[in-house]
């Protein structure tokens, strides 16, 4: 596994752990801290400073029925744990496909996708790229977050190895392309539908939902 | 043992206690010590006082059963608890579960690292120093962005996961975060 060059922003892990950011970039930027340690222990030191401020804020009085509730319940069976992840999926993908492997959608040119969600928050989906092979050139309206899962993928703004993030602004037109030495795997989270440049992408685009 | 623990604070010592020895007593003190002020925190996030009560339960409930998976040279209890009760307040607003990266766990029959828990306090507790110096102003953001925004759309080959790195950069994250704090204070 080479290492991870290309970590979230501080504003995406802030957003993350303080639970501002929208569900699609949340699971991508979970996926990324179970995968690179640097940005894991970023968010673990800030998620310190919400303990801190959770410690010195002004208490409010909780009821005695609430106390005698929760020492009344430690004996009941714990929840089940969360799902966990599995080959090349960590856990957030994993949770997000409900535990079952991905259930490809042929796009054309031996791209395959699924989609996670999509919805006002925006959307989620794997994508499949065969070896070489070439995601259509797009722009976006807003961010696209994609994070490598497995392979790798070049595109303007440089390489993408497994861990590593794109952060895609709306400014970027990029044609991602897949590195020779395998499929890449790849979770992508976007909070506005792709604009893709030429015609026939663009004619596609209802059925990319993307 | 007592200078190891001279740098935790009483909660995490308590959390531990649970952890390992399933000590009703010690979780009776973190719950008196956390529950009224989660109920202050999710009333900022904008619960009502009965709500409030219930999502606190649950929080403390999730305390007691996930306590084996809090590592005290990673977190303070406060910070770990603030996680869940982040967590469930996500699961609330979305009614789904937000997503968890995997769990790391400490290897099999590894014995604490008294240096690094040592130090990880040592690092916080400047942390808490600089907090402190802020001014209420400053203090009230901090408290409006970890307590009471919520997710919103607007937004311009695995193995096993090694934890020896994760320690130090913990507290280089810290170091980062009390400089950041450090630097709102000039004028």
């Amino acid at each position: 596994m080479t290492a991870i060059t290309h970590h979230v922003s501080d504003e995406l892990l802030d957003a993350f752990v303080t639970g501002s950011l929208a569900h699609p970039f949340a699971v991508v930027v979970a996926a990324h801290l179970s995968l690179c340690d640097a940005c894991r222990a970023r968010a673990e030191a800030a998620e310190m400073l919400g303990g801190m401020l959770l410690d010195r804020i002004a208490p409010a009085a909780v009821s005695r029925g609430a106390q005698d509730r929760v020492m009344a319940a430690l004996d009941h069976a714990p929840p089940a744990p969360p799902i966990a992840g599995s080959g090349i999926f960590p856990a957030p993908v994993m949770q997000a496909l409900d535990g079952r492997p991905p259930k490809w959608r042929m796009l054309g040119g031996g791209i395959r996708q699924q989609i996670l969600s999509a919805d006002a928050d925006g959307s989620l989906r794997l994508l499949y790229i065969p070896p070489g092979r070439a995601v259509p050139e797009h722009s976006h309206g807003g961010l696209e977050l994609t994070l490598v899962l497995q392979g790798s993928f070049s595109d303007s703004e440089g390489r993408f190895g497994t861990g590593d993030v794109e952060i895609a602004r709306n400014d970027i037109d990029h044609q991602p392309i897949a590195g020779p030495e395998g499929p890449c795997i790849c979770l992508a989270a976007t909070d506005a539908p792709l604009r893709f440049r030429a015609l026939i992408p663009r004619l596609l685009q209802p059925l990319f939902r993307i | 043992m007592q200078a190891d623990t001279a740098n935790q604070t009483d909660p995490t010592l308590w959390l531990l206690a649970v952890r390992d020895r399933r000590d009703r007593a010690a979780f009776l003190r973190l719950f008196e010590h956390f529950a009224p002020r989660l109920k202050a925190m999710l009333m900022r996030g904008g619960l009502r006082d009965g709500s409030a009560e219930d999502v606190v339960q649950d929080v403390m409930l999730a305390v007691w059963h996930k306590a084996a998976q809090f590592d005290p040279h990673r977190a303070e209890a406060s910070a770990w608890i603030y996680r869940i009760a982040r967590n469930r307040r996500i699961d609330l607003a979305r009614r789904k579960p937000p997503p968890e990266p995997d769990v790391m766990v400490e290897p099999e029959g590894s014995e604490p690292d008294a240096a690094q828990i040592l130090a990880l306090g040592q690092e916080a507790a400047l942390l808490r120093r600089a907090l402190d110096a802020m001014s209420p102003d400053q203090a009230r953001v901090l408290e409006q962005a970890y307590f009471e925004d919520l997710p919103h759309s607007r937004i311009s080959e695995m193995t096993g996961l090694p934890l020896g790195t994760i320690k130090s950069r913990i507290r280089l994250g810290l170091q980062r975060l009390r400089r950041d704090l450090n630097e709102l204070r000039q004028p």
